[in-house]
């Protein structure tokens, strides 16, 4: 599956090692005593604590602050910079520009396309012009206003709809489409559309959506001799090392890169930034620790966005709900360089529902903003957006239940892959039809029916379902476990915990596997110097991923154990069962022994397994799938929409902790609320350019004030043991996935108003209650 | 600063009424520019030092300080109190609230100078020991946080919330939290502890 390799996003542009297939693989678990319970985090102490330390918490003696002059036009050429100013102000160190020796270096976009570091041709506000360290931030803040440059201010175009036309500012020489048209098509939609009792045509948008994750994008840096150690806020410390080391011209093995705690990324924190980039040039210019840490403004310019999505969307349906065919076009923009801007936006169209004859076309064109990175699940709440809102639609217009018309066209197998390879498990039925009942589904429709005729307050429910394209992971992993003479455990992995509670899990599947309570397992992760190589966390993958290659790990120490402990009991190595950090017999249970007291264990003081990720089976495809269903509440004087409730039906294989499970559910929610309701990125089109809702005050997240009262968390826990040997699948991108298009559905269920294009607020839905009041 | 610097104080803001009352364009100076024109009864340098005398959690420091550095920034890289976090520096997150005197406050729109001789409390503050405080302890049982970065934050504003409502509906701990955002969005869990720390603080333990 080459195709797909190409679309893993989260490691895009980073080298990916293999890793040796595991020697032997385990079975799927039948009974578990530790895995699936609601266990709370093994660092909640540390992060309710405070004694966790974030990289932004990071204090090194001697450490500078520094900060980064960002071009304040959309669209600008530099035509000189005076640094002298700057340079007398007290406490500060160094100041750099891209005439400073060094740092003349080229930065990497995606399809090879490079521009350096501070490059002269700023294509989007916040571009970096130069960079400077101080002893304070507020000495560092004071330097960068004394920079003087001056500027030649170019036309500049901010409408990804604009940006094809005739006479359009040109972003690069090679005009303003990025990459060729995608296209894709299968069956004959002509032919599909002319079998059809029902087509219709929609148009529809998302809008921009800024990732700004709580802890600011940053890191620090520092040298010793030509060896550099940066703690990076990162999903992915390999990542950044690769990155790092090659944009600075390092070996790897001398840049180190710690990333043991970090405070949320959804996609923005995959890869190094040039900040990175930047601080340890600082960092080695002054020859003291540098903290670079971006303000909460820079992140909203700078550092990724979801790209806006212009969405058409044709469907035909016939009669008894067979699909029979779809027609789809998106214009989208990854921003003013290659950065994926309609990346997957088509993919729920092509494979989610049993449809013969599909055709996409997605248009990537560049404009003067900042460049996207993967959000959340990237493409697939866009491209739900519409899909779901058509498949209501057309249910209605067939008379039909929209759960049922989705439960007639579910697709054993994927119809987008070359050969279609069928999944693993899909559980989209599972999670319509339990979801609904558990829901109350057809009574919410009757009831909510009935309060519609009169009043200004009116209740509807709507529901929308998915598929994610990742989420089950693969090679590769590496992990170590260590046990010590004493029976406790080291689990040392690569991969970070972004708030997921990947190490949590990973500390479940060895206490599962080698009888060790939680408390006596320590994790070393996070950090390229000791840790072993992983993937980035990202993609709703960690979890499918690490955690066979962690119970490979297990097994290979208990395989050792066993080994040990049989001289010792005199027994065969395959009567062996550990239980309750006991090695036992299986045929005399008499013969037992304690693992600490096991006596070449003693002897030698550690045993250590190495585990790697087995391969993904042959010609199948791992996918996680959800339903999710919600009831609002929407006041038709004011256009406030309240969500009352929410429930999400996930098939993601096997719950590994409750707990932590159910919170992704919540908080992929709380997600689509603000992709639906909330978020949006505004740039003045007109006058400048310029993103004009650059902070929290004016870019609204979901408050505690807007997420429902009411969260239902519903499991649908299939056995997948083919997908991994732990039989997990990924959760935290298909939990948002169809959550806006939902709301929307309810909104129009409630108030009969299609809410095409986001967001749903008050001032929207105002407009267009008076529209259909004028329309009659 | 004067007496009548901290009579100020008395009565904790939220986010919301905080900018109702000075407009978002008056808190940006405020972060950038320090004390406002009213209450300035000395004219200082920015970049001058002057000495203050900070209690935080029951501890006295002496330092010395420039009159705009916000409590957070003296908080973090002075005093290396690094619960607190920094979220968006002007008053928008709640990352990095704090207990002035009892009050609810946000560290960032505070000025190091300003908390001359108050009572400051942080996250680190609630700890008895190495044992956590009944709110860190709910925050923990309900896993009321994923990256963790607001939780100091939500867990001030927690511990401020039941310090004057020991009992407080749902609908009042979610408008007592609407100034905290957590972009991982684990919301119901935080209700949820919410709900078990006023029960923990009562001296009702059990199962959560």
């Amino acid at each position: 599956m080459r195709e797909e390799k190409e679309k893993l996003y989260y490691v895009q542009n980073i080298p990916v090692p293999e890793t040796p297939r595991p020697t032997h693989t385990p079975s799927a678990w039948k009974e578990t005593k530790i895995i699936g319970k609601r266990l709370p985090r093994v660092d909640a102490y540390e992060r309710v604590s405070g004694s966790a330390i974030y990289p932004s918490d990071i204090s090194l003696q001697d450490m500078l602050y520094g900060a980064i002059l960002r071009c304040p036009h959309a669209h600008a050429k530099v035509l000189s910079i005076d640094t002298r100013e700057a340079e007398k102000i007290p406490g500060v160190r160094v100041v750099i520009t891209g005439n400073t020796p060094g740092a003349a270096l080229d930065w990497p976009y995606l399809r090879g396309f490079k521009t350096k570091l501070f490059d002269p041709h700023c294509r989007h506000e916040g571009e970096e012009i130069a960079a400077l360290a101080a002893e304070t931030p507020y000495q560092a803040w004071d330097a960068i206003k004394a920079i003087k440059v001056k500027y030649e201010i170019l036309p500049f175009v901010v409408d990804e709809l604009k940006a094809l036309d005739a006479g359009a500012p040109a972003i690069h020489q090679e005009g303003n489409l990025s990459g060729e048209t995608q296209g894709y098509e299968r069956g004959d939609v002509e032919k599909g559309f002319a079998e059809a009792d029902v087509v219709l045509e929609e148009s529809y948008r998302t809008e921009s959506e800024l990732h700004t994750p709580m802890e600011l994008h940053g890191c620090v840096a520092k040298w010793d001799g030509d060896r550099l150690t940066v703690w990076e806020s990162t999903q992915g410390v390999y990542a950044v090392q690769a990155r790092i080391a090659e944009v600075l011209g390092l070996p790897l093995a001398n840049v180190r890169i710690i990333g043991h705690y970090m405070g949320g990324g959804f996609g923005s924190k995959l890869q190094a930034g040039k900040y990175s980039i930047i601080a340890a040039l600082l960092a080695k210019k002054t020859a003291q620790p540098v903290k670079l840490f971006l303000t909460r403004e820079e992140t909203f310019l700078c550092v990724g966005n979801r790209p806006p999505s212009n969405m058409k969307l044709k469907a035909g349906v016939k009669k008894d709900g067979t699909l029979t065919a779809f027609e789809f076009s998106c214009i989208g923009t990854g921003g003013a360089y290659p950065a994926g801007g309609t990346s997957l936006v088509d993919w729920q169209i092509r494979d989610l529902y049993k449809c013969p004859n599909v055709r996409t076309k997605m248009t990537d064109v560049f404009i003067n903003a900042g460049p996207s990175r993967p959000c959340r699940a990237p493409g697939h709440p866009q491209g739900s957006w519409a899909l779901e809102q058509m498949l209501d639609a057309l249910a209605e217009a067939i008379k039909m239940d929209p759960v049922e018309l989705r439960l007639k066209n579910i697709s054993p197998y994927s119809q987008a892959r070359e050969g279609n390879p069928p999944y693993t498990t899909t559980g989209l039925k599972e999670c319509l039809e339990e979801g609904a009942r558990a829901f109350g589904w057809e009574e919410g429709r009757r009831k909510t029916a009935e309060t519609k005729k009169s009043g200004h307050i009116r209740r509807g429910v709507g529901m929308a379902s998915c598929l994610w394209f990742a989420g089950g992971g693969g090679p590769p992993s590496t992990v170590i476990i260590k046990l010590f003479s004493d029976g406790s455990v080291n689990l040392n992995m690569g991969a970070s915990d972004i708030g997921t509670g990947t190490k949590t899990v990973m500390a479940m599947v060895v206490s599962e596997e080698l009888g060790v309570p939680m408390e006596k397992i320590q994790i070393e992760h996070a950090d390229t110097g000791t840790t072993q190589y992983a993937t980035p966390s990202g993609g709703s993958k960690t979890v499918p991923t690490e955690s066979p290659a962690v119970r490979a790990a297990a097994v290979e120490v208990k395989r050792q154990l066993f080994e040990l402990a049989s001289k010792d009991l005199k027994v065969n190595v395959t009567d062996l069962i550990l239980k309750d950090g006991e090695v036992i017999s299986k045929q005399d249970p008499s013969k037992k022994i304690k693992i600490a007291e096991v006596p070449d264990l003693k002897r030698r003081g550690v045993l250590l397994g190495v585990g790697y990720r087995g391969p993904n089976p042959e010609g199948k495809v791992v996918n996680p799938f959800a339903a999710q269903f919600c009831e609002v509440e929407v006041n038709t004087k004011t256009g406030e929409v309240k969500i009352l409730r929410f429930l999400s039906a996930n098939d993601s294989g096997r719950v590994m902790n409750r707990l932590t499970y159910d919170n992704q559910v919540i908080g992929g929610i709380t997600w689509g609320i603000g992709l639906a309701m909330t978020e949006t990125r505004i740039l003045d089109e007109k006058q400048t350019g310029k993103m004009v809702n650059r902070n929290w005050h004016d870019y609204k997240l979901p408050t505690a004030l807007d997420v429902p009262m009411e969260v239902k968390s519903l499991p649908i826990e299939l056995d997948d043991p083919q997908a991994n040997t732990t039989g997990a699948k990924g959760l935290g991108e298909p939990v948002t996935i169809p959550t806006a298009a939902a709301i929307a559905n309810a909104v129009y269920h409630a108030t009969g108003i299609r809410v095409t294009m986001t967001p749903i607020n008050p001032i929207k839905l105002c407009q267009l209650f008076s529209q259909r009041g004028k329309e009659g | 600063m004067g007496k009548k610097e901290n009579e100020k104080c008395e009565k904790g803001i939220t986010r919301r009424g905080f900018l109702q009352v000075m407009g978002a364009g008056a808190v940006v100076s405020a972060t950038t520019h320090g004390l406002s024109a009213e209450h300035v009864t000395e004219v200082m340098e920015p970049a001058e030092m002057t000495k203050v005398k900070l209690l935080v959690n029951g501890r006295r420091h002496r330092l010395l300080v420039e009159p705009r550095w916000s409590l957070l920034f003296v908080l973090r890289e002075k005093l290396g109190l690094t619960g607190t976090k920094v979220g968006c520096d002007r008053g928008e997150c709640g990352a990095c609230t704090i207990l002035i005197n009892g009050q609810l406050r946000y560290a960032c729109m505070t000025l190091a100078v300003e908390a001359e001789g108050k009572e400051i409390t942080t996250l680190e503050g609630l700890m008895k020991g190495e044992e956590l405080g009944p709110v860190q302890q709910a925050f923990l049982e309900h896993d009321a946080f994923q990256c963790g970065y607001c939780t100091p934050g939500q867990i001030m504003a927690v511990e401020g919330l039941l310090r004057s409502n020991a009992n407080p509906s749902l609908e009042e701990i979610r408008q007592g939290l609407s100034g905290n955002l957590c972009r991982c969005g684990a919301y119901e869990h935080i209700f949820g502890a919410v709900q078990r720390a006023a029960n923990l603080r009562r001296g009702k333990g059990g199962a959560s």
